[in-house]
C-alpha cells in the first residue's frame, strides 16, 4: 500500500430505520472515496446522515444497502461477526472524540497503552510506544497524569495519541476540536494533516467548526441523506 | 493491564467505603450463622457434657430436658449394677434466680454427685469439690469468680472452680452444686404450703428424686440391650446419648432453630440483591466508558472482566471485613456466637455465586451498550 491508495470505499450505502409510513432513511446512495494522506470534513446540517455515515465507516453501524471497503477490506458483506469488527476497528481505525472520552481511571500514558494491550502488544513495549507517541504530540510530561487534571488541549492530544497506537490507516474524528479555542483548534487540524502525510492515513472528520474548514483537503456536504458537492 | 483494578483505585474511597457497607452486612450474616451455631452447641452443651452413653429418666417422659422428669435417687445404684455399666451418677436440673452484687442471676443449676458421672469434664480455673456441701463450680458467663459467695435457697455457696461454655439451651449459664446440697436445694424451693405439710410430717417420708440417672457403659458394651433392659422396668424409660441429642434439638431448638435459619435465608437473599444492586449502579456509572472501549476495538471478555472482577472483588472485601468485625465483636454477645473455619468456606461459595450471578445484571447492561453512543460528545 502506497501512498494515495483508496483506503475508504463506500459505494452506494445507505441506512434506513423503521418500515412503512414510519421509515426514515438516514442515508441514501452514497458514494465516496477517500485516499491515504486525505483529511476530509463531512459537513451538514443536524440529520443530514454525517454520523450515520461515520458509524458505517467506523463498523459500528451496519448499512441497509451498498458496499464498504476499509484498506482493501469488504466488510459487512455477511461474512463478518460483530468480535470481528470489533478487532477490525482495533487494527485499522483510530477514533478521535468529541469530549476526547478519555478512560478517567488510567494514567495518559496508560489510555494511550490500552489500545495496544487490547491488540496483544506486550506491555513494555506498548508503554514505550505510548510514551513516543505522547512525547511526539508535546504531552509526554503529563504521561502519569490523570485526564481529570489535563487541559482541554493536553487531553485532546492525548485523545490522537490513543487514536494512532496502533497505527491505523483510518482515523475518524467527531468534532475533534469542538471543545478547543480556536488557537488550539487549528493546532490540532495541522497536527492530525501531519500526521496523515506521515503516516500514510486518511482523516475523516465531522465538523461545524467553520475556522478550520480550510484545513481540509475536501469538504463532504450531506443534506437528506444524500452527498450534494464535494 | 488490570482495568479493574485500576477503576478501583482511581475512586478507592467510594470503592472502600462500598466495601465497608458490605462488610457490615457480612457481620450481619455471620452473626446470624454464629447465633444460629450457637444454638445448637448451647443446647447440646448441657447433654455433652456428662459424657454419658446412657440416660434413663422417668417412664412416659422424654426428659430430663424436653419434659420434666423424677426417679428415685437410689435408681442409680440399680443402674450401677446392671451388666455393662462402668459408671452410674445421679443428677438433677433446675433453673433459678439468685441475686448477687447487685443483680440478678439467672443460673441452670446441675447437682451431681462428685466422683461419678455428671460433673463438669474440665474446670478451667480453681478446683473441684473439696467438700460435700456449698461448694459452687460456675460458668464463666455467670460473672462469678472464685472466691465469691451467693446465695441459693437458704444457703451459701462459695464459688471454687470456673467453667467455660456450660448452659442449658436458653443460654442460662450452669453451676455445679452436689447431689446433695441440690435436692436440699429442690426442697427449699418447694412452695411454702409443701413445706409447711412435710413439716407436719403429712404424706409420709419423702424419698429424694433426681432429675435422671447417667450411665458411662463398658467399652463394647451394648447400648441398645442396657436401653431396653432399663425399659423393661415399668417406672423407668431409657434413652441413648444420640436419642438424647437429637430429641432436644428435634423439640427444645427446633422452633427456633428455624426461626433464625429463616432470617439467615432471608438476610442472604438480602445480601444478593444489594450486590446485585451495588454492581449494577457501578456498571451504569462506567456505560461510557464501556462504549468508549467497544468503540476502541475491546472484546467483550475485557468488559466482562472489568465488571466479574470488580463484583468479586467487592464480595471477597465485604466478606474479609465482616469476618474480621464478627470476630472482633463476638464476644460481646450475652449468647454464644459459634463460627467455624466451614461456615466461612460456606459463606465464601455463596458470596461467590451471589456476586457472579449479581455481575450478570451489570454485564448484561455493558453487552447492551452501544459503541456509537461514546461518539457525539
Amino acid at each position: 500500500m502506497t501512498r494515495g491508495d483508496v483506503l475508504v470505499t463506500v459505494q452506494g450505502v445507505a441506512k434506513h430505520y423503521g418500515s412503512g409510513e414510519t421509515r426514515v432513511d438516514a442515508l441514501r446512495a452514497v458514494d465516496l472515496q477517500v485516499r491515504a494522506g486525505e483529511v476530509i470534513a463531512l459537513l451538514g446540517p443536524s440529520g443530514s446522515g454525517k454520523t450515520t455515515l461515520l458509524n458505517i465507516i467506523g463498523c459500528i453501524l451496519a448499512p441497509s444497502a451498498g458496499r464498504v471497503e476499509l484498506d482493501g477490506d469488504p466488510v459487512f458483506d455477511g461474512k463478518w461477526l460483530r468480535s470481528d469488527l470489533r478487532r477490525l476497528r482495533l487494527d485499522k481505525i483510530g477514533f478521535i472524540f468529541q469530549a476526547h472520552n478519555l478512560l478517567p481511571f488510567l494514567t495518559a500514558e496508560e489510555n494511550v497503552s490500552v489500545v495496544l494491550d487490547l491488540a496483544g502488544w506486550p506491555a513494555a513495549k506498548g508503554r514505550a510506544r505510548a510514551r513516543e507517541l505522547l512525547d511526539y504530540l508535546e504531552v509526554g510530561h503529563r504521561a502519569s497524569v490523570k485526564p481529570a487534571l489535563l487541559s482541554g488541549g493536553e487531553a485532546q492530544r492525548v485523545a490522537i495519541a490513543r487514536a494512532l497506537a496502533n497505527r491505523p490507516r483510518i482515523i475518524l474524528a467527531d468534532e475533534p476540536t469542538a471543545a478547543l479555542d480556536s488557537g488550539r483548534a487549528q493546532l490540532v487540524m495541522d497536527l492530525l494533516r501531519k500526521l496523515a502525510t506521515e503516516q500514510e492515513a486518511c482523516i475523516i472528520a465531522v465538523t461545524h467548526d467553520e475556522k478550520i474548514f480550510d484545513r481540509f483537503d475536501r469538504l463532504i456536504h450531506l443534506r437528506d441523506g444524500r452527498l450534494v458537492d464535494s | 493491564m488490570n482495568l479493574a483494578i485500576r477503576d478501583i483505585r482511581h475512586g478507592l474511597f467510594r470503592f472502600v467505603l462500598t466495601c465497608f457497607g458490605l462488610g457490615l452486612l457480612m457481620t450481619v450474616v455471620l452473626a446470624m450463622i454464629g447465633i444460629y451455631n450457637g444454638l445448637v452447641a448451647d443446647a447440646l452443651a448441657v447433654v455433652k457434657a456428662p459424657a454419658a452413653d446412657v440416660w434413663v429418666v422417668e417412664a412416659g417422659t422424654q426428659g430430663p430436658f424436653a419434659e420434666a422428669s423424677s426417679i428415685p435417687a437410689d435408681t442409680r445404684d440399680a443402674v450401677a449394677r446392671m451388666p455393662g455399666v462402668a459408671e452410674a451418677g445421679a443428677i438433677t436440673f433446675q433453673t433459678i434466680e439468685a441475686a448477687h452484687a447487685g443483680r440478678t442471676l439467672r443460673l441452670y443449676v446441675i447437682g451431681f454427685e462428685p466422683g461419678r458421672p455428671g460433673g463438669p469434664q474440665r474446670i478451667a480455673e480453681g478446683r473441684g469439690f473439696g467438700s460435700s456441701h456449698f461448694e459452687l463450680i460456675a460458668d464463666r458467663k455467670t460473672g462469678l469468680v472464685i472466691g465469691d459467695r451467693i446465695r441459693l435457697g437458704r444457703d451459701r455457696f462459695t464459688v471454687v472452680g470456673l467453667v467455660e461454655n456450660a448452659m442449658n439451651s436458653g443460654g442460662d449459664p450452669a453451676v455445679y452444686v452436689t447431689l446433695a446440697d441440690a435436692i436440699a436445694l429442690q426442697t427449699a424451693l418447694d412452695p411454702a404450703a409443701a413445706r409447711v405439710q412435710a413439716a407436719r410430717g403429712a404424706g409420709g417420708a419423702r424419698l429424694p428424686t433426681v432429675a435422671a440417672v447417667i450411665a458411662v457403659l463398658e467399652p463394647g458394651a451394648d447400648v441398645a440391650l442396657l436401653t431396653a433392659t432399663v425399659r423393661q422396668w415399668k417406672h423407668l424409660s431409657a434413652l441413648s446419648q444420640a436419642e438424647q441429642e437429637n430429641l432436644l434439638l428435634a423439640s427444645v431448638v427446633d422452633r427456633a432453630r428455624r426461626q433464625i435459619g429463616l432470617f439467615l435465608a432471608i438476610l442472604l437473599s438480602v445480601s444478593a440483591v444489594v450486590i446485585a444492586l451495588i454492581i449494577y449502579t457501578m456498571t451504569m456509572e462506567k456505560l461510557k466508558q464501556i462504549a468508549t472501549l467497544k468503540l476502541i476495538g475491546a472484546p467483550d471478555r475485557t468488559i466482562i472482566g472489568l465488571i466479574v472482577q470488580q463484583a468479586l472483588i467487592l464480595g471477597a472485601s465485604g466478606l474479609g471485613i465482616g469476618l474480621a468485625l464478627i470476630l472482633l465483636v463476638k464476644d460481646n454477645f450475652p449468647r454464644r456466637v459459634v463460627l467455624e473455619p466451614f461456615n466461612a468456606l460456606v459463606l465464601t461459595g455463596i458470596i461467590l455465586v451471589v456476586c457472579i450471578v449479581a455481575s450478570g445484571l451489570g454485564v448484561r447492561a455493558a453487552m447492551k451498550v452501544d459503541p456509537a453512543t461514546a461518539l457525539g460528545g
